[in-house]
């Protein structure tokens, strides 16, 4: 499996960081209940398919949200997080 | 028939003419009283202690492939009983227990092998965590041996012990941690509930969970339609899209994990070794393959394959701890699909749909765990009460934020175990 950094284009897997579910994006607000705050933590839709993902791209620090296949490692997207809608 | 060293020789005379399939292979009925998704090791042991402890007559076991076809044949054999927090210590402790007497009790050899399990140490820090954590183990009444620095020399002649990163301080020796043969363990509680008359049912895959007014009446299957007083999910990586079914989402992500063994070898290493600060662990096989693996891959998968990064990061800590294995050479490798909590411990739990129960979330640990696994998921499912070694294992411990078992105190996150 091979990452495209928007910034450096297709790298070597070495040079990211896997940082988990691209669901940690979408925050809950300060209000929300105790139950959303579980849920947001700890619950996952775990997709057998296309799944959302961050990594870090270490040498140049950019975040990235990566749309890819969990059956064939397939690379579908990549953009930076500031762009990706929660 | 009784499996027995008379039988080998009777057969061998005969020319084995008389031995019989180890298992029915029965089409499924259209009800039953209990129903098993997942024929794999916990699967099995499942059905076993059903049919054994509690007398389920009317039990079968659903599973997609063939019977052993996922994690317990993807493992590194290793059982032991070395966990520190209340919760997982008495449990493991209890399995190692079923272990020890399993063959037996199976009529069946899964090559049980209590070779003894090194964790090692590299920091004074480390060897305080380790004397606290043997001291835990002893609590529980289980074996622990603290070695410096000679102790581990005696044992491991073999490591480079002064690494200028790592240098052995010493090690945590569990003399009753070893290994066992895991397709073995498969094909022994599926003989063993075979005749106890649960029925196996390979290549049936369910496609639907029946719910009606809150619970549970039967399952779609690609062999029909099978009516169920209660179901039973433990399909280890698979567990999000089986319970999804039903409507439920679990506090779990799959990811892959990767093992290699190196070509047949003579006697070299004669326990299991752990590496904790390099994320790497081998045993030999009886075969004679040097068996290793490390860490996940840390990106959620279901390829049952891994990536080449991991597996240089588990060569480089190979050949960190121990340069001899260099001179070996990677025969295959191979990747399971882990069902992984944020807190690293697992779930044996009612799911709020009546008569639906899942058992899941075992991370990387679920071999040692089968004989106890089934056995309290038996009696939870049988009972509808947990068992007492298995009653912290809860659902919504993730929600309440009560009773969490984060056993590496890396904090009780997805992405950190």
């Amino acid at each position: 499996m091979r990452l495209t950094c928007p910034h450096c284009g297709e790298r070597d897997l070495r040079e990211f960081a896997a940082r988990g579910s691209a669901v940690v994006l979408s925050r809950p607000s300060a209000g929300a209940s105790a139950e959303e705050w579980a849920d947001y933590l700890h619950i996952r839709d775990n997709p057998a398919g296309e799944a959302r993902d961050l990594f870090y791209h270490t040498p140049c620090g950019l975040w990235i949200e990566v749309t890819r296949s969990t059956i064939t490692h397939a690379v579908i997207a990549a953009r930076p997080v500031r762009e990706a809608k929660p | 028939m009784r499996y027995s060293g008379a039988r080998v020789i009777l057969e061998g005379l005969r020319g084995q003419r008389g031995w019989r399939p180890a298992w029915r292979e029965p089409a499924p009925k259209s009800d039953y009283d209990i129903v098993i998704i997942g024929g794999g090791g916990h699967g099995l042991s499942t059905a076993y202690y059903l049919a054994r402890e509690h007398g389920a007559k009317s039990v079968a076991v659903l599973e997609r492939g063939w019977l052993g076809s996922g994690n317990i044949g993807r493992n590194t054999t290793i059982v032991r009983a070395n966990y520190y927090l209340p919760g997982n210590s008495e449990f493991y402790s209890h399995s190692l227990k079923m272990w020890e007497g399993l063959e037996r009790e199976l009529n069946y050899n899964v090559m049980h092998s209590q070779r003894g399990l090194i964790n090692l140490f590299h920091s004074d820090g480390q060897r305080d965590a380790f004397a606290r954590r043997g001291n835990a183990m002893a609590n529980q009444g289980d074996d622990a041996i603290l070695l410096d620095r000679d102790g581990v020399r005696k044992h491991l002649p073999y490591l480079d012990f002064d690494n200028p990163r790592f240098p052995v301080y010493g090690g945590l020796l569990h003399p009753r941690g070893g290994t066992a043969r895991h397709d073995a363990v498969a094909w022994g509680y599926a003989r063993a509930a075979d005749r106890r008359g649960v029925d196996l049912i390979q290549n049936c895959e369910v496609t639907g969970i029946d719910v009606q007014n809150g619970r549970v009446t039967g399952l779609q299957t690609t062999r029909g339609s099978i009516r169920a007083k209660k179901v039973g999910i433990v399909v280890a990586g698979r567990s999000s899209q089986v319970a999804a079914m039903a409507g439920l989402r679990l506090p779990i992500e799959s990811h892959v994990l990767q093992a290699f063994v190196t070509e047949g070898l003579k006697p070299v290493i004669n326990h299991v070794v752990s590496f904790g600060m390099g994320h790497f662990y081998i045993s030999q096989s009886d075969k004679g393959g040097l068996v290793f693996g490390g860490d996940i891959d840390f990106y959620p998968s279901y390829a049952q394959r891994g990536n080449l990064p991991m597996a240089e990061h588990v060569m480089e800590a190979a050949m960190t701890l121990m340069p001899v294995i260099g001179q070996a050479r990677v025969l295959r490798s191979w990747g399971g699909i882990m069902d992984m909590t944020p807190d690293g411990s697992p779930i044996i739990d009612k799911t709020g749909i009546d008569g639906l129960y899942i058992d899941c979330g075992w991370n990387y640990g679920g071999f040692k765990a089968v004989p106890a696994s089934g056995f309290a998921f038996a009696h939870l499912i049988a009972q509808d009460r947990p068992h007492r070694i298995a009653e912290r294992f809860r659902l919504d411990r993730f929600t309440t934020g009560r009773g969490l078992m984060d056993e590496e105190g890396t904090g009780a996150q997805h992405n950190l175990h």
